[in-house]
């Protein structure tokens, strides 16, 4: 089966076919055409069947669904909403679906979705009826974990499923931090030990830490990586404190981005983007000069993969849904969208770069479906 | 109570590229009900899971805009929707 990008932005859906040798790519779309498009995401269990996190400028956010592949789609009946407020409660809106995860390959139909401010919903029907998983979103400890945010609101992602048990989940909340449920989302706790917040009045504090993408390696579930607002981090379970694996970068480098993405099957090879995070944050590559960089060691140390990039005025910003792999276990695809609507492709697992899209609306995110 | 809804093109994809359609209900709050009945899914994109208006939504019955759903509206009343947005 052929594979495909499905390319999520702020004016529509897209979707980059490879001709058999990959080297030339198809442009399709755009599908939803002004629609804000968070995120595309293919239900390994069910591959037919794609979930689209969509809204406009004007009206409230909902999800697609498609059952062919995403030739059509069909909104979900109760797209993720919190529920009504009580007397005097925070009567909090669901602004965005950020972020969504397929279930566990043992419950089919079961999916997550993440929100903005922070939410965290559950589909048990394939996406078309979604409802609020109460034990994060009404915990009593919830205001005080999602308490900064920012004017953007906070947002919930990286959602992560333990493969060898359907109850064992991990959240990713921006100015939050890193939360455990190993109860199906009945209850949580915070898993930032190790975890840099220098932007935090109190450095040490348990939460209020910023993952930009928390990962979950599928064949070594006990290895987690994760990109945070301050640098990057591996945590072996069941330790519970995180190493910053970012302190291997280059030094006029950084650690500082938004994606981390896994190798399909070897859970010591990921790769990241860095960006500018100095002084007032550019968040752009550094120096004007993109280079994706790859550890092939668990971030012990790190390669830099520039060939065939821009080599100076390309100020790039790369957000954390818009880079990924496909699943080829040998000579894998490394693909990342910029917010300026360029889609590059590094064969090879990232050894040579090619810009196989140009022109573009602002890209949120790169997702890989076969 | 009859009435007239006006629907503005970020949402004909609910009416089947209807830009009017007839309403019925006394309220503001009733007349969206009806909506959803026969445009599933409508509503929530116009009124968030609070009941509050979008921000880039107005209401409007007549010429007076519509501050709290439960607000009348008159047998034979326009009721218009208008999408709020600036910027790219």
């Amino acid at each position: 089966m052929a594979s495909s990008l499905w390319i999520g932005t702020r004016k529509g859906a897209f979707t980059l076919r490879p001709d058999a040798r990959r080297r030339g790519w198809k442009l399709s779309g755009p599908q939803f055409l002004g629609h804000i498009v968070h995120h595309i995401v293919q239900d390994p269990r069910e591959p037919r069947v794609l979930l689209m996190a969509a809204k406009t400028g004007h009206l409230g956010p909902t999800v697609y669904r498609s059952g062919d592949r995403g030739r059509t789609w069909r909104e979900a009946t109760q797209p993720p909403a919190f529920r009504k407020a009580a007397e005097g409660e925070e009567a909090r809106a669901v602004q965005r679906v950020f972020w969504l995860t397929p279930g566990h390959s043992s419950e089919r139909g079961t999916w997550y979705a993440g929100t903005s401010p922070a939410g965290l919903f559950r589909s048990q029907d394939g996406g078309e009826r979604w409802q609020p998983v109460a034990g994060f979103n009404d915990h009593p400890m919830r205001p005080k974990w999602a308490a900064l945010g920012t004017p953007d609101g906070q947002f919930l992602h990286s959602i992560g499923l333990d493969p060898r048990d359907p109850r064992h989940l991990y959240i990713g909340i921006s100015v939050g931090g890193v939360f455990e449920s190993v109860d199906g989302g009945a209850d949580w706790t915070p898993l930032n030990e190790g975890c840099a917040a220098d932007f935090l009045p109190d450095p040490n504090a348990p939460y209020g830490h910023d993952p930009h993408c928390v990962a979950l390696h599928p064949g070594a579930p006990d290895r987690l990586y994760q990109q945070n607002h301050c640098g990057i981090y591996r945590l072996d379970r069941p330790g519970r404190r995180w190493e910053r694996i970012g302190r291997a970068m280059p030094k006029k480098v950084g650690d500082i981005g938004f994606p981390f993405v896994l190798h399909p099957t070897d859970p010591d090879t990921a790769w990241v983007l860095p960006m500018d995070g100095q002084t007032v944050w550019p968040r752009t590559s550094i120096q004007g000069k993109p280079a994706v960089y790859r550890t092939g060691d668990g971030g012990r140390s790190w390669r830099r993969l520039d060939r065939g990039l821009p080599r100076s005025h390309a100020w790039l910003t790369v957000l954390r849904q818009a880079m990924c792999t496909d699943e080829r276990a040998m000579r894998v695809g490394v693909y990342f969208g910029t917010t300026g609507g360029e889609v590059w492709a590094g064969a090879n697992a990232g050894e040579r770069w090619r810009c196989i899209a140009r022109h573009l609306p602002e890209i949120y995110s790169v997702t890989h479906a076969v | 109570m009859s009435c007239t809804v006006r629907i503005p093109s970020p949402l004909r994809s609910y009416t089947a590229g209807a830009g009017t359609v007839a309403g019925a209900g006394g309220t503001v709050a009733e007349v969206l009900s009806d909506l959803e009945r026969r445009f599933s899914g409508i509503r929530f994109r116009m009124v968030d899971e609070q009941n509050r208006i979008r921000p880039h939504i107005r209401l409007y019955v007549g010429t007076s805009e519509v501050k709290a759903l439960s607000e009348p509206v008159g047998s034979g009343a326009t009721v218009h929707v208008i999408c709020a947005l600036s910027g790219g």
